[in-house]
């Protein structure tokens, strides 16, 4: 087996668990968008124009209200920034690939791609044929997305709604990041910024999250600063 | 009437372009050591800041009465992620505590 075919196997396999996590929500969302007003058409096409989960969820809701679309607009935005952190993370370890597939890479930077591949990458290093994993993850990732975006606006309406399916998906990012709480930065990090995010819940636009995801950043970066200073003392 | 072709076609155009972003910048500058330290936080953080509210919260506010059943169910599926670390075994876990508290109640 050639190693770029490895490499999108293990993506892909790595990725597996989360897609059982992910399917219901995007079931969810399909059922809410037609919900909410938009046509299947447009339900559909928003989870591959838009490609991001909790931004479709909410342009959906504000559709219902009749917002502006300005203000849809700078919602994803605000929705959306942690993607630039994604993007930061892992440019060190897709530097060297050409445009295209950067380009393509980009698209496909959804939470649940980053999550294993980063941890991933972490662990490996920077061997030849790397950028295959996380196409892997992120393909399997949109063809799940899509499929069950498309279930959900055939179901339309007969999704009951207390069914709670959307828990999946926090479970798989507890799954996801529990097992790296091995370092007390790590593990100041992840309590600052789940504090924080409770804290500043009821900021509109879930800026809510980006300050918390920026306040627990900070924290550990500051500890491990402090903790390797102590050392090389 | 809102437009929702136009939203969707700049909120793509936004959303990829902020996923695209630093993948594209990055080697045309100089990235301070403390920001390379910092990254590595940003799993942990973002991750953590999307959990805390899901199981913490209910109806937005914080909720810490075992009759959460998020929080019992959360709080179980976080033991089972330490000891398991599995994926599948935390969600199953996770989704089976969620419905039994939910029936208790």
């Amino acid at each position: 087996m050639s190693e770029a075919k490895r490499n999108f196997l293990e993506g892909a396999r790595a990725e597996a668990p989360i897609l059982i996590g992910v399917f219901p929500f995007g079931l969810i969302y399909g059922a809410l968008a037609v919900n909410s007003g938009l046509s299947t058409t447009a339900a559909q096409l928003m989870s591959s124009i838009v490609f991001a989960g909790s931004a479709q969820f909410i342009t959906a809701q504000l559709f219902s209200e009749s917002a502006p679309a300005l203000v849809m607009i700078l919602t994803i935005a605000v929705v959306n920034l942690r993607h630039m952190l994604y993007s930061a993370s892992l440019a060190p370890y897709l530097k060297d690939l050409p445009m295209s597939w950067k380009t393509l890479l980009s698209y496909l930077l959804t939470d649940e791609a980053y999550a294993p591949s980063i941890l991933h990458y972490e662990k490996e290093g920077l061997p030849r044929f790397k950028h295959w994993f996380l196409f892997g993850a992120g393909i399997s990732l949109w063809l799940n997305w899509q499929v069950s975006t498309a279930i959900g606006v055939f179901l339309g309406a007969s999704i009951p709604e207390n069914l709670s399916l959307d828990f999946a998906l926090p479970l798989t990012f507890i799954a996801m990041i529990v097992p790296v709480m091995k370092k007390f930065p790590v593990v100041a990090a992840a309590l600052s910024a789940g504090i924080t995010a409770l804290l500043a819940y009821s900021l509109p636009y879930k800026l809510g999250l980006i300050l918390a995801a920026l306040a627990g950043i900070v924290v550990g970066t500051f500890l491990e600063g402090r903790a390797a200073a102590k050392g090389a003392q | 009437m809102t437009n929702i072709w136009v939203v969707m076609v700049f909120g793509g155009l936004i959303t990829f372009g902020m996923r695209f972003s630093l993948i594209y910048l990055f080697g045309r500058f100089e990235i301070p050591d403390t920001l390379r330290r910092a990254l590595h936080y940003v799993p942990p953080a973002v991750f953590s800041a999307i959990i805390f509210p899901e199981i913490f919260l209910s109806g937005g506010v914080v909720n810490l009465s075992p009759a959460n059943p998020r929080l019992l169910a959360g709080l179980l599926a976080i033991l089972t992620a330490w000891v398991s670390r599995n994926t599948l075994v935390t969600i199953l876990v996770g989704m089976a505590a969620l419905f039994f508290f939910q029936w208790v109640q």
